[in-house]
């Protein structure tokens, strides 16, 4: 009954999209007072809110375990605790493409319900484009993926979920994912309605930009979480491997970043207007080929989803349509877009200019490094590309973009000269030099982290500088976001340079009361035990460890083993320090009775995700900042208007 | 400024072509020994279980044509493969096995299920034979040449219909 | 003795379930090098080479036993005297360069890093126009 409901919820949204892009596509022709102009945002709405209720539906579902329904029976467990029940629902491939619909209507119906802005044609086309891109997955959904497919006789219990996914990542990092680069579909929808209507100005930059801030600050916290994840679950201490799956959440990233610089650009000097459509599509057309990546199968990933080829080209044929039509749009319209205003090489346009173009490059490398293996296999032959590649070559464009980013703040609008913040560049050249020398002396590590850390440390003052010499009660938010968002970057970096350079590692075979050491840790192996949880049996050891000779902390790593599906995972323990993290892992047992340890000293290796949500919380000020005074605005011309109205009458 | 604008769909295009192409190939995760047409690198192994004799390289120059199957007792489509490498031996072919990180008595307890059709069977714990010369999985076949040199390799379970492959390539192995 | 009960049973309720291997893992899988220039030169070398069974790990980074069998190499070979160059030939001349996660120039990895060669020249060229000409 639930099932259908919600199948019948959806049918109806994907009704209601076809809806909206008949309306829009018609009232664009016909203009705004034709017949169907009036459904076009109510038709949004009502939308949203019946996907969200298929979608709650299917939470329903998997919350009581309904073994009737396909996809809970070959993914979930009776005997699963209820939170991974229902984080559950989007572990696998027909549950997290309802997820996707449901963010894509979702958006539709908040912009359709807020959105005020824009002038009403270009509103229309957007709402339009939109309900074009949502149709084209509802037909995914609904043809290809059907979320609420029935057995024909219910299962007597359920496959489960995969034990790596039985775990409170799995809760966060899906759906902040999800909203993150889903939501820059409505990036994608404007940059569309802007083209259709020839409508790029400053006021839809305005428009766009607290859109494209919210899905990029979700999408930061979505691909932080992941990181972390990964790192103590999979048990050996890597945070980001350039696999596949990983690339298709960085490089809607990597354009949402570049777009978010260029839409304020554009916002502030009406400039960079055809960057700035460029990235709104590439954008979210980056999310739509990751999603294609992800599920078609085509690329071997340790993140890969149940792979299907069939599946695969229904989704490139709607890639085909939906980026090819934008890009042919783009095409087509871009140079009808006059060119904006100018300015100079020495300006805070320039400096941002710049920074578009290696972002850009960045994004170009990635999605080389993701595909290359793809051409070369169809000449038979197979390569790999991994971390050594992406390092060393995305270096090459980072390490410049880093520099610009320490100064850029700094410069003015349209013309500004070098030698004014003169001081400003030595400082932070001095700061960096220092750093790499006194690292370099003191230690000895490779180049890349080498530069890292000392660009780091350089940023992180860098950063800092806008606010100097302000009154800093009256620096607007979006300063304070901006600054705080390009701190969290050197923090992250600093983050990454260190645990790249200073991880030390112990592989020990230890019997129990042995003990062992690792950087300045002495780690003591008290005991193994078994144990057994809801839905899983382990051994666990009993760990104690003491820094430096301080107090002992007790860790508990454990090896479990899952039977629903039968699998073995090691769940690691963590000690959280200000200044690292000891990572320890217990494994098998050898013949002669002493047990596998596995120990990492990660020094400053939580910097990379403190900094992951300091550049979100700097998005979330930026975002805060710019709609109170969007706000503030909108009142004041308000109440000018009024006061004008008001002589009027007495006049 | 016009053609530029032209880039990024043509990027595009190229892709959609590539994936599109892509998705109409069967996707095989098998990699691919770099080692067929090179001689057996040196090595000798222990036998698996009593009453077997070991194997070494030298053991393959003798002028006779072989079949190294590379298998295990834990490993699931062995099973399945077993009868048509009883077929095989029945019809000529000379079988050495090498077990993979496998204990004796597996070794006997999986052959007593499951028939033996090998000569020779060599104990590999250290999967140093399956790394020398290039199989990555469980099970393969190798067919081996009278000079020791490889000349052909089957990866995954031998099936009905890859038994008239391989006696073949043992023919031209001759 | 209770403990050690109720560990054999977990132990005998695990096994059967999956059809794991029962030898233990290579001496040098997850045991370090003495020297620790050597052990560093060892990790180094196995971050760089791909896990043949696993999806796309290296084979300092899985547990699967195979590549606790390469890591065991990569380690006896480097203690005895072995140069990580010289171990990574011996694994591309087995496997192809599938194997090997460092780009090396050749026929058919050429693109990958002309193309990054090409979008230097490329941002360059856009820079210059934009701000070249209009000063």
């Amino acid at each position: 009954m639930i099932a259908e409901l919600g199948l019948a919820a959806l049918w109806l949204a994907a009704a209601l999209a076809a809806l909206q892009m008949a309306a829009g596509f018609l009232t664009l022709r016909d203009g705004a007072d034709g017949a169907l102009a009036g459904l076009i945002r109510p038709a949004a709405i009502v939308q949203g809110v019946l996907v969200t209720l298929s979608f709650a539906m299917l939470v329903w579902l998997f919350a009581v375990t309904d073994l009737s329904v396909k996809l809970v029976a070959s993914n979930s467990h009776s005997m699963k605790p209820l939170v991974f029940k229902l984080s559950g629902t989007w572990g696998n491939h027909e549950g997290s493409m309802l997820l996707w619909v449901m963010v894509m209507g979702l958006a539709g119906a908040l912009i359709a319900l807020v959105e005020r802005r824009l002038p009403e044609r270009t509103m229309n086309a957007t709402l339009a484009a939109q309900g074009v891109v949502s149709l084209g997955f509802y037909a995914f959904l609904l043809l290809s993926s059907n979320p609420f497919e029935r057995l024909p006789v219910p299962a007597a219990e359920g496959m489960g979920l995969n034990p790596l996914l039985q775990d409170i990542g799995l809760a966060f990092h899906p759906p902040t994912l999800y909203l993150g680069y889903v939501g820059l579909s409505v990036a994608f929808s404007f940059a569309v309605g802007a083209l259709l209507t020839r409508q790029v100005t400053p006021d839809f930059a305005r428009a766009m930009r607290p859109w494209v801030l919210g899905a990029w600050v979700l999408l930061t916290i979505g691909i932080t979480a992941g990181s972390y994840w990964a790192y103590y679950e999979l048990g050996w201490g890597g945070w980001w491997f350039w696999d596949p799956v990983e690339n298709a959440s960085l490089m809607p990233w990597l354009a949402a970043t570049a777009l978010l610089h260029s839409a304020s650009v554009l916002a502030s000097r009406d400039a960079l207007r055809t960057w700035t459509i460029m990235l709104g599509v590439v954008a979210f057309s980056m999310s739509m080929v990751g999603t294609f990546l992800v599920r078609s199968g085509i690329l071997t990933s340790v993140h890969a989803f149940a792979v299907d080829p069939e599946r695969g080209t229904f989704i490139l044929v709607l890639l085909g349509i939906f980026i090819g039509g934008a890009l042919l749009l783009f095409a087509l319209r871009a140079n009808t877009i006059s060119e904006g205003e100018r300015f100079a090489l020495a300006s805070r346009e320039g400096a941002l200019v710049f920074n578009n173009v290696m972002l850009s490059a960045i994004l170009a490398i990635v999605l080389l490094g993701t595909l290359y293996p793809l051409l070369t296999e169809a000449f038979d032959v197979r390569v790999s590309v991994g971390p050594p590649y992406f390092n060393p070559v995305g270096a090459i464009f980072t390490i410049p973009m880093l520099v610009v980013m320490a100064v850029g703040p700094l410069l003015r609008w349209r013309q500004d000269r070098i030698d004014r913040i003169g001081k400003e560049i030595a400082l932070f050249a001095a700061l960096v030099l220092a750093a790499l020398i006194l690292t370099s002396l003191l230690a000895d590590i490779a180049l890349l982290p080498l530069l890292g850390l000392a660009l780091g440390v350089g940023l992180a003052v860098a950063s800092l500088m806008p606010l100097r010499g302000r009154k800093l009660a009256r620096t607007p938010l979006a300063t304070w976001g901006m600054v705080t968002a390009h701190f969290g970057i050197a923090v992250a970096l600093i983050g990454m340079a260190s645990e790249s350079a200073f991880t030390s590692e112990r592989l020990a075979a230890v019997e129990e009361g042995g003990s062992t050491s690792v950087g300045p840790w002495t780690v003591v192996l008290q005991g193994v035990e078994p144990v057994a949880g809801p839905n899983w049996t382990a051994i666990q050891g009993r760990v104690s460890a003491s820094y430096d000779g301080d107090d002992p902390v007790v860790l508990t790593p454990q090896s479990r083993n899952f039977w629903a599906p039968p699998q073995q995972t090691t769940e690691s323990a963590l000690v959280t320090r200000w200044n690292g993290q000891l990572y320890a892992v217990v494994g098998d047992r050898s013949p002669d009775g002493r047990w596998q340890l596995r120990l990492w000293w990660k020094p400053f290796v939580t910097l990379i995700w403190y900094g992951g949500l300091l550049i979100a919380l700097g998005g979330v000020l930026a975002l805060v900042g710019r709609v109170l005074s969007d706000l503030r605005h909108r009142r004041l011309a308000a109440r000018i208007a009024d006061r004008r109205a008001d002589r009027e009458a007495l006049a | 400024m016009n053609w530029r604008l032209w880039i990024p769909l043509f990027a595009f295009a190229a892709f959609l072509g590539l994936a599109a192409y892509q998705l109409t190939q069967p996707k095989d995760e098998f990699v691919e020994s770099r080692m067929v047409g090179e001689s057996l690198p040196y090595f000798e192994l222990p036998p698996a279980m009593a009453g077997v004799d070991g194997i070494g390289s030298a053991d393959f120059a003798d002028g006779q044509p072989r079949l190294l199957n590379i298998w295990a007792s834990w490993c699931l489509p062995c099973i399945a493969e077993a009868p048509h490498l009883e077929n095989l031996k029945r019809q000529g072919a000379d079988i050495v096995g090498v077990a993979i990180r496998d204990r004796p008595e597996d070794v006997a307890r999986f052959l007593a299920q499951h028939g033996n059709p090998y000569s020779r069977i060599g104990r590999d714990d250290l999967s140093e034979v399956q790394l020398a010369i290039g199989s990555s999985g469980v099970p393969e076949t190798f067919v081996i040449d009278g000079q020791g040199v490889i000349r052909y390799q089957h990866i995954g379970d031998v099936r009905a219909s890859d038994v008239p492959v391989l006696l073949a390539e043992l023919e031209k192995a001759r | 003795m209770t403990r050690a009960l109720a560990f054999a049973a977990a132990l005998v309720v695990a096994l059967p379930v999956a059809a794991q291997q029962t030898m233990p893992p290579a001496p040098f899988a997850y045991r370090q090098l003495e020297n620790p220039a050597q052990e560093q030169a060892a990790q180094e070398l196995m971050e760089t080479l791909r896990c043949l069974k696993c999806q796309s790990q290296s084979i300092a980074d899985s547990d699967a036993p195979m590549a606790g069998d390469m890591r065991h190499q990569v380690r006896t070979r480097i203690a005895a005297g072995e140069s990580p160059d010289q171990i990574r030939d011996w694994l591309t001349k087995r496997y192809g360069d599938y194997v090997s996660y460092k780009p090396t120039v050749s026929t058919t990895t050429w693109p990958l890093f002309a193309i990054p060669l090409l979008l230097v020249l490329l941002a360059g060229a856009i820079l210059l126009r934009r701000f070249g000409r209009r000063k």
